[in-house]
């Protein structure tokens, strides 16, 4: 187990320098000058020079990067070219509304596929489980920002049990800040939550056609006995390794969503920085989500070799 | 959804409802305003930034300059409360407000005025409009409350020059921090700034002039067309300032519970063409172009119908503002017959750059195929905002047309200079500007202003289309609202609840 996790260990870190890497070139090679943006139509060459200067953008590029990479290592991700403002802090505040919604979103997710999977796969073929493929197969189809706006028109709109968008804060209370995170959480999970229901469907069909189910149900098993005992936890692993992609797509993919409801949150960070060639806050919450992307793909890796024992010994 | 099935819905949630609204802060008092806006500010210092999204918020609300815009685009005292202009118009004393503290309790004295200005020209300045203040020789504090400004040449446009967002006074102790925590004298001080998501200002008890009505005042930044129009009709803001939907204010209109408020900005919409190089250099190109487009459509299909042509460089409700309209008025024959005498090759073909602002990206199709109509073949090539800034607009000014609204007030001198991105090099042209630079006869300077702007008719400069509308939505009962945009500014000095 020890060696296992170590070379995964090794593995993320090397992951990680060549990201910073390419994060840091191809960033860099965008077109546009981000003082010329900040001062906008009307600034003076000087002004832009002295600008520049204030900002370091005069330095080399390898001098920025080893600038940029150190401070990284040393928890110094650097002020914000436009706001001014510690990036750090910055990432703190969005990842307030980023992470909680990725998880809100995520526990919808396995709260709704996995009781609809495994029943699903209980009566494989009955009209239950046709219906439900059919449902699950809408869900995927259906564009989550579509669907959002739907609710919006419903619930905010309409009936208005809920704001259109906008986050209460943490500060105006849990209920408050979890209740303008729902809509969204929702919006997110639909389609992760068909996705998973059908991954689990179909890793426990797989499963439950294997020998050693027939053995237990040569043992005397029922089908549902079989199924609970033995099939489930066998079924595990593709199901772990589809919720950890879904958690870092949560996390990195909430841009549309949050979007449509105006949520302060990491995606909306980076479209926004992106845009105004803030820089220095592109590269760093990009190779933060990287590290998080690595990290989750690590800890479901280490998952795998708890749910089976065969992966420690390799 | 039927009414009746509503009340069955929201019978049957109420009590979680109840719950759920408890800590959000049950109905809103009166007293307090919830505004939506596009574009967050990135920080809240106007003298450093070009970005128009500091000014929304702050201008007259946080800040104030030596004099200011009134919402007719008048010139107004502010912080000065009267002046004195020398006989040769190079010094100018103002006599500033007597009680005006900034809102840490420190006083506002003429050593800030003179610590605003010397910081906004100095050397390692990095205020966006420097030029406003190039033509200052000195600025000292005679007392307390008189400064004087010496300038090195008679200036018509001194005093709206400063009233600017970038002129607004601001203070020694607290410059350090103005970034996050901005000091000003206005009505209102700055309270919290939830990052990507809102600004809250509350009243300032102190303020010197006429207190604020309200009691608070949000901005909430939504950048979303569709979740601007959710936020409105969801009633969870009050006022949408420039409100990105445009096809949604008919309903808005019609609806008896908000107030759509149509004016104008400062923004004169062009297809600029770059005179600078060929096939543009040629006179005759240009007025075929212009010839070839339709305002009207271009209004219809891009605008849903709102705005006002102009048919030269300059702001229609001006009061100097010559309407040249006809003189690019839609003729295809014409343009075609334009086009035969310049002596170009039919089909030319050009490159038109369009940046991400909806009016270029649907004016730009508009344009395309009515140039198509005539032989011109324009290529469309759609660039981020930032490309569109380093390409088009500074550097090489690697363009051939591009679509773009130019928002600052009283910009027709710009194009005065030849290594402007229009390339347009007229010496005439430059002596007119020069003389209304220094003119402070508003007679003379009308007519020079008239002068001006036919030049650049005949010239037929840019293809001149329209003045960008400004459309707000305001929840009925919110009363005092600017309806017109002559700075970037949201104005709530003189705003309330009317119910």
């Amino acid at each position: 187990m020890l060696r296992f996790t170590l070379t995964r260990l090794l593995s993320l870190c090397l992951s990680l320098a060549v990201a910073s890497v390419v994060i840091f070139a191809a960033i860099e090679v965008l077109p546009g000058d981000p003082a010329s943006i900040m001062l906008g139509v009307n600034a003076q060459p000087d002004t832009l020079a002295a600008l520049r200067a204030e900002l370091g953008l005069d330095q080399p590029m390898a001098a920025r990067y080893l600038d940029w990479i150190g401070g990284l290592l040393r928890g110094d991700f650097g002020i914000s070219y436009t706001y001014r403002t510690p990036v750090v802090e910055m990432i703190g505040d969005r990842l307030a509304v980023s992470l909680p919604l990725a998880l809100f979103s995520l526990a919808l997710t396995i709260v709704i596929a996995f009781p609809v999977g495994i029943w699903a796969a209980a009566r494989r073929g009955s009209v239950a489980d046709v219906a439900i493929m059919g449902l699950t197969q809408l869900g995927v189809a259906i564009p989550n920002f579509w669907f959002a706006m739907l609710m919006v028109l419903v619930f905010a709109i309409n009936l208005q049990w809920f704001s259109a968008g906008g986050f209460a804060g943490w500060d105006a209370g849990l209920f408050p800040a979890l209740k303008s995170l729902t809509l969204p959480a929702i919006a997110l999970a639909l389609p992760q939550a068909s996705i998973l229901a059908r991954v689990m469907r179909s890793a426990l069909l797989d499963t439950l056609s294997e020998d050693f189910i027939r053995t237990a149900r040569a043992k005397g098993l029922s089908r549902r006995e079989a199924l609970w005992r033995h099939a489930l936890r066998n079924a595990l692993i593709p199901v772990l390794t589809i919720i950890g992609m879904q958690f870092s797509f949560l996390l990195a993919g909430g841009i549309i969503i949050e979007n449509v409801f105006y949520l302060p949150g990491l995606g909306r960070l980076i479209f926004q920085a992106i845009s105004a060639r803030d820089l220095i806050v592109v590269e760093s919450v990009v190779m933060l989500l990287v590290f998080a992307v690595i990290v989750v793909n690590f800890l479901v890796e280490l998952a795998y070799a708890a749910v089976d024992p065969r992966l420690r010994a390799r | 959804m039927t009414n009746a099935l509503r009340s069955v819905a929201k019978t049957a949630a109420a009590a979680s409802v109840i719950a759920l609204t408890a800590g959000t802060g049950a109905a809103m008092a009166q007293d307090s305003l919830t505004l939506g806006l596009q574009l967050e500010p990135p920080h809240m210092d106007p003298t450093s930034a070009a970005a128009g999204a500091i000014d929304q918020v702050v201008y007259a609300n946080v800040f104030e300059g030596l004099t200011r815009f009134g919402p007719d685009g008048s010139v107004n005292p502010s912080l000065a409360r009267s002046w004195d202009i020398s006989e040769d118009g190079l010094t100018y004393t103002f006599h500033l407000v007597e009680g005006a503290k900034f809102h840490d309790g420190t006083d506002f004295e003429a050593t800030d005025v003179v610590f605003s200005l010397d910081r906004a020209r100095a050397e390692d300045s990095v205020n966006a409009q420097k030029s406003l203040f190039a033509g200052i020789e000195s600025v000292e504090a005679l007392d307390p409350a008189t400064v004087q400004v010496t300038l090195s040449a008679p200036d018509g446009m001194f005093l709206f020059k400063m009233a600017w967002g970038d002129a607004v006074m601001v203070a020694p102790e607290s410059i350090e921090t103005i970034t996050t925590n901005p000091v000003g004298t206005g009505a209102f001080t700055f309270g919290n700034w939830v990052q990507g998501d809102s600004i809250t200002l509350q009243k300032n008890p102190d303020y010197w002039g006429e207190p604020a009505m309200l009691d608070s005042a949000t901005f909430k930044f939504i950048s979303d067309p569709t979740a601007a129009f959710a936020a409105m009709m969801a009633g969870d803001v009050d006022v949408f300032v420039a409100f990105p939907a445009p096809e949604n204010l008919p309903q808005f209109d019609a609806d008896p519970r908000y107030n759509v408020l149509i004016g104008n900005t400062e923004g004169e919409t062009i297809v600029a063409m770059n005179n600078a190089r060929p096939p543009f250099d040629n006179k005759l190109v240009r007025e075929a172009v212009a010839h070839a487009i339709n305002r009207q459509d271009i209004i219809d299909g891009a605008m849903f119908g709102y705005g006002t042509p102009i048919g030269t460089f300059f702001a229609p409700h001006n009061p100097d503002y010559v309407d040249l309209t006809e003189m690019s008025a839609y003729d295809p024959e014409a343009a075609k017959a334009l086009l035969e005498e310049a002596g170009v090759e039919l089909p030319l073909s050009v490159k038109m750059t369009l940046p991400p602002t909806s009016y270029a990206r649907r004016g730009g199709e508009i344009v395309a195929a009515q140039l198509r109509e005539v032989g011109i073949v324009a290529q469309i090539e759609n660039v981020e905002w930032a490309q569109w800034l380093e390409n088009t607009f500074r550097n090489a000014h690697d363009y051939d047309l591009t679509i773009i609204s130019h928002t600052e007030p009283m910009d027709i001198a710009s194009l005065a200079d030849p290594d402007y991105y229009t390339g347009y090099d007229n010496p005439a042209f430059r002596e007119v500007i020069d003389q209304i630079a220094v003119e402070s006869d508003p007679e003379v300077r009308s007519d020079l202003l008239g002068q001006a702007q036919t030049m650049l008719a005949e010239d037929y400069v840019a293809g001149f289309l329209f003045e960008l509308p400004l459309h707000t939505v305001a929840k009925t009962g919110v009363e005092g609202l600017w309806i017109n945009m002559p700075t970037q500014a949201t104005d709530l000095t003189g705003v309330y609840w009317d119910n």
